[in-house]
């Protein structure tokens, strides 16, 4: 079967089961997907910076948390590629460091946000009637506060640090999925196929999570990439402010608000990590715009 | 216009919804909170029985629906409690610290209105061009930049490099409190004075900040325009008034553009309502004395009063801004009514 898979067998106009339809499928949207130059860039960004977290003790010069005062505040070199902070610290090594927490705090409020905004969405919008009006209020109050006030309200009233960060992003970030699910849904939900689905005496919840949650999906990845960017910022601006993740972690934001000080005077200390946020930033900005043409064409 | 009329019935029955929500996400939020707010006012020193009394006093022995209740009716006449960090009430801190926020929210949108539109307009007429990738790839990196960082480069660049801007703040030590307070916005408040060297300097420490914040809404607002620009030129209006014989620029302003305009005050008024936001983080930037510097020194002194206070009010102006734009899109585009 595997020596099955090639060219010819993916993009068949006769697919023989269901798996090879489907392949054939996500290899169309890769062919296209393949022609945004680009959102292929923005790829190849995110997969950079994927591939160095996870290989941040292989890549690293250094501990980046040891401390070398007489090599403080130290212009790039050999030694320290892109410098040193000001308590000594391995710019560099910080830096790739850094990109675990920033890429693991996307992550985990995407896998926070995206089911629950999901699931929300799809409930309301099936259901109607009450259960939509209640759901869709406090989705409305929910998105009344502006995002970063409310995680900062949030993080506060917990204890600064990743964790309530996360929480705080999570629960200002999943009201827009809930829009998006429902719209989605409210499409779907008097469709022939949907229909005949009940009439075979499928439960609510299974057309729900078998029928209509995977048609929702595609606009929802959009939409997903699109906010992973403004995910990092987020979680670098509580940073900066103090409310993220705290000192001695490598975070971007926090890197920043210590070293901003500096600015002045040694100016490459803060700017390379916010360098630094404003690639991985863009590179989902560039993801997501390509993959809102390829996935989601009526939107662009 | 029945139709507006019912629509403004429909916002007067869901907005105090909200607003009521948003009351309770703040309660929440400060009963959630590790520390007690009981020791934070008297501090771990004092007797048992004043704590108990302090707290009962407080009414945070009450069960929590009650304790809800009294917080809406404090809220109801307009008492949020008081600053712990200040020492003066929220609502009187807020007061004074708004108007420097709504004058550099305020020209952050001028100036992102009036680069913004422009340049969605022309990149919409010209798609494709090398202008238009231009705008596009600004647009897309106006959307990437962290706040904090552009702020701060524009501080070394502009203030320390170059020498053409004032530092932070909202005014050299010179000119501090000189001129008398009437609407709390430095720069209406030297003019109504009269005193242009104050203007000037008020003038001068506002530019920077407001270009940065305006930055971002530059971004949002063009990609806007242009998107609904492309929707417009593609009508067959436009198509009628070219047979015609018009000129290019009548039908890209009076035509394509006045059928767009009503669409624009909606994602104008958003934008406001995000620049706000914004304002948190350059306003700590810039030491700029608003209600995002206030909101964010009340949160390393964990005065919760104030942070809720602030996020309050903030929430509020939102909603307003979302029912104003809503209003004036029913109001103006007949396809709605």
């Amino acid at each position: 079967m595997v020596s099955g898979i090639t060219r010819d067998w993916l993009l068949s106009d006769s697919p023989a089961s269901r798996s090879q339809a489907a392949w054939g499928r996500r290899y169309r949207l890769w062919l296209q997907f393949r022609r945004h130059g680009l959102a292929m860039a923005g790829l190849c960004v995110i997969v950079f910076v994927v591939v160095v977290s996870a290989l941040a003790p292989v890549l690293a010069t250094q501990n980046p948390g040891a401390q070398d005062l007489a090599a403080r505040l130290a212009p790039p070199s050999a030694a320290h590629w892109l410098g040193t902070d000001e308590l000594g610290r391995d710019l560099f090594s910080r830096l790739v460091y850094g990109g675990r927490i920033t890429l693991g705090m996307v992550l985990a409020v995407v896998v926070l946000v995206a089911p629950f905004g999901l699931a929300v969405g799809c409930v309301a919008g099936y259901a109607g009637g009450i259960a939509d009006k209640v759901l869709m209020r406090v989705t409305d109050i929910f998105l009344a506060f502006p995002r970063l006030v409310l995680a900062l309200a949030f993080v506060a009233a917990m204890k600064p640090g990743v964790e309530s960060a996360v929480f705080a992003i999570a629960l200002t970030a999943w009201p827009p999925y809930a829009r998006l699910a429902r719209a989605e849904t409210l499409t779907f939900r008097n469709t022939d196929f949907v229909a005949a689905v009940r009439l075979t005496g499928a439960s609510a919840s299974r057309i729900v999570l078998r029928h209509i949650a995977p048609l929702c999906l595609s606009s929802l990845i959009v939409r997903v990439t699109l906010d992973m960017s403004s995910i990092v910022l987020t979680a670098a601006g509580l940073g900066f402010l103090g409310m993220g993740a705290q000192p001695p972690s490598p975070e971007w934001g926090a890197m920043i608000a210590s070293a901003r000080r500096f600015l002045l005077d040694e100016w490459w200390v803060p700017t390379i990590p916010g360098l630094a946020i404003f690639v991985v930033s863009l590179a989902f900005n560039l993801l997501g715009d390509g993959l809102r043409d390829v996935l989601d064409p009526k939107q662009s | 216009m029945r139709a507006s009329v019912r629509a403004l019935a429909g916002a007067v029955v869901t907005v105090p919804i909200t607003l009521l929500g948003l009351a309770l996400v703040t309660f929440l939020i400060g009963r959630v909170m590790p520390i007690d707010p009981v020791l934070a006012i008297l501090g771990d020193r004092a007797p048992e029985e004043v704590i108990a009394r302090t707290r009962i006093e407080m009414g945070l022995d009450r069960p929590l629906p009650i304790q809800f209740f009294r917080y809406i009716t404090q809220l109801m006449h307009g008492d949020l409690g008081n600053s712990v960090m200040t020492s003066h009430p929220v609502t009187e801190d807020i007061a004074h610290f708004f108007p420097a926020t709504i004058e550099l929210a305020t020209t952050a949108m001028l100036i992102a209105m009036l680069i913004g539109i422009p340049l969605g307009v022309f990149a919409a007429v010209r798609q494709g061009s090398r202008l238009d990738n231009v705008v596009r790839v600004f647009c897309l990196t106006g959307q990437s930049v962290p706040v904090f960082v552009l702020a701060m480069l524009s501080l070394l660049v502009f203030y320390a490099r170059l020498g053409w801007a004032p530092g932070t703040g909202r005014a050299d030590v010179v000119f501090q409190d000189m001129v008398p307070e009437n609407t709390g916005l430095l720069t209406v408040d030297s003019m109504i004075a009269g005193d242009w060297d104050s203007f000037r300097d008020a003038l001068a420490h506002l530019a920077q900040p407001a270009g940065v914040l305006a930055w971002f809404s530059i971004a949002y607002i063009a990609r806007m325009t242009r998107a609904f620009m492309l929707d417009a030129l593609s009508g067959e209006y436009i198509i009628t008034a070219r047979a015609k014989g018009l000129s290019a620029a009548r039908i890209i302003w009076r035509h394509a553009f006045g059928n767009i305009a009503v669409r624009l005050v909606t994602v104008l008024a958003l934008t406001y309502a995000g620049l706000l936001e914004g304002a948190v983080i350059t306003e700590t930037v810039f030491s700029w004395p608003g209600l995002g510097q206030y909101l964010t020194v009340s949160l390393l002194n964990a005065d919760m009063n104030a942070v809720l206070g602030a996020t309050l009010v903030v929430g509020l102006v939102y909603v307003v801004l979302n029912l104003l734009a809503d209003m004036i899109y029913r109001m103006l585009d007949p396809r709605v009514r």
